[in-house]
This record gives C-alpha cells, structure tokens and sequence, in this order.
C-alpha cells in the first residue's frame, strides 16, 4: 500500500510501543493481535529501527499481511492486517 | 499372471507406506522450537539469549533454554536462604553472583561499574531491564531447564532458586533431545 492509502486506512487497533525497544514492540503487537479479528488491520507506533524490519518477518512467518510502514518524526507506524 | 501383478502392486505399496512413514517423520523432526544452552554467566550473554528467547516467544516459536554452569548464578533469588549447605557449597554460593542484578560483564566489568552504566542505558533507551525479560519470558511459556548436574556441582539447591512458572530439573540429554527436534539450536 502506498504512504497516502496507509494514512488513510481505517484501523482497528494502534499500539504505541514507542516506549520501548527491541524486543518491546514485537511483544506488544504479540499480546495484540489476539484482542482483535481476522482481517482487522493493527497499527504499531514505534521509535525502534529495527521494528520496521522485525514486523515484516513477524508477520511473514505468522500468515499475516504487512502493508507498509510510514515515517513520521522520531517514529514509524508499520501497519499489518490479521490472518 | 494376475498374480504376478498382485504382488508386484502389494511390493509398491509397501514401499510408498515406507516413504509416507519416512516422509512425516522428517517433517516432524524439526519443530518451530529454539534451543538454547546458556553456560556463560555474564550480564551481556544472559540477556542475548533472553533477549532472541522473547523475540521467538513473540513470534510463536517455542522456547526451550537449558541452563548449566556459571548461568546458574541468574536463576538465583537473592531473597532464598537454603539450609543444610556443606563448607564448600557455602563458599560457591558467597562467591558466585546471587542473582541477575550482581551479574558482571564479560567485558569492560570495570569492577561493577560496566553493569551499573549498560543497565542505566538500557533505562534510558527504553530496553526492558533483565528482570522484566525473564518474566515476560516466564508468561509466555518459555522453558528453563536446570541442569541438574551443575546445579549439584556448584552446590546451589532448589530452593534457592527463583519462582519462575516453567522451570524444570534434568541432565544433558534432555538438551540434546530437545535441540535435535528444535529448528534453532544455539549455544552461548
């Protein structure tokens, strides 16, 4: 999806793991994913570099679908829909 | 004739039992499992693998750490006081660290205060504190295996250790059953 479609999307969930680092923010989108449904798309706010690349492997080994991540000051959103 | 088929179809079938029995057995083999045998004590290598431990636990994986030797000293709960201790126990328990907040760097210790600066940046940058590690690790269904050989070896009992939901006693082989059936199997 493309930065302008993702800044639209409508979101189930948003979880602002800002406040943590590696492996913080994989454990809060871990402890998340249960709460909502299949096809529910979940927005993870995050100030870690690495979660941009981690979510996508998350997400890949787990079915679910990445839709990108988009950058704002300081932080990423990384976006990724529920199998 | 026909009976010739017959056996030559009965042989065929055999072997593709064989092959289906082969077949499952490799796939069940390896599991979405991490092994990891912790041996070394210090603060850095105790939170490399809790660190990769979590990140696993997070992603499904199922997490099996065998610890044995120095590694013992982090599953020690400052609080336990164990009775009945010979001499020598005594004296391994006064000098090895009594719990993962006396556990030292394997470099730039600086006599306890490389510990002291890497845990007060862990603060700073937000990375949960080793502690915090091992309990998410206990809520999310890591294992701890405690090699009961080091364990006696070093003169640490039961019930000094910490209170963590999935600890459990045994020997060496228990790791190598678990790793060879384990997707990932590291040592540090």
């Amino acid at each position: 999806m493309s930065n302008e479609e993702l800044k639209n999307v409508s979101v189930a969930k948003s979880i602002d793991a800002r406040g943590t680092a590696c492996p913080g923010p994989l454990l809060e989108a871990k402890k998340a994913i249960g709460t909502i449904e299949a096809g529910d798309i979940m927005e993870i706010l995050s100030a870690d570099e690495g979660t941009k690349v981690d979510i996508p492997k998350w997400c890949n080994k787990q079915g679910h679908e990445y839709l990108g991540t988009v950058e704002e000051n300081g932080y990423f959103k990384v976006y990724m829909k529920k199998k | 004739m026909e009976e010739i088929q017959n056996t030559e179809i009965q042989k065929l079938q055999k072997e593709l039992e064989d092959l289906k029995k082969k077949v499952s057995m490799l796939e069940d083999s390896r599991k979405d499992q991490l092994s990891i045998a912790i041996v070394s004590g210090d603060l850095d290598k105790i939170l490399a693998a809790m660190v990769i431990s979590v990140a696993a636990a997070a992603m499904d994986t199922q997490v099996k750490l065998f610890f044995s030797f120095w590694s013992l000293s982090a599953l020690r709960d400052p609080k336990k006081c164990p009775k009945g201790k010979d001499f020598i126990s005594k004296m391994f328990g006064m000098m090895l660290p009594k719990g993962t907040k006396k556990l030292s760097l394997s470099n730039m210790n600086m006599v306890g205060m490389g510990p002291m600066m890497i845990r007060m940046l862990m603060k700073k940058q937000n990375v949960m504190s080793l502690e915090q590690m091992f309990k998410e690790a206990g809520e999310l269904g890591i294992e701890i295996v405690v090699c009961e050989m080091s364990m006696n070896l070093m003169g640490f009992k039961k019930e000094e250790l910490i209170d963590y939901p999935n600890l459990k006693f045994a020997g060496a082989a228990t790791f190598v059953a678990d790793a060879s059936e384990s997707s990932i199997q590291l040592f540090i």
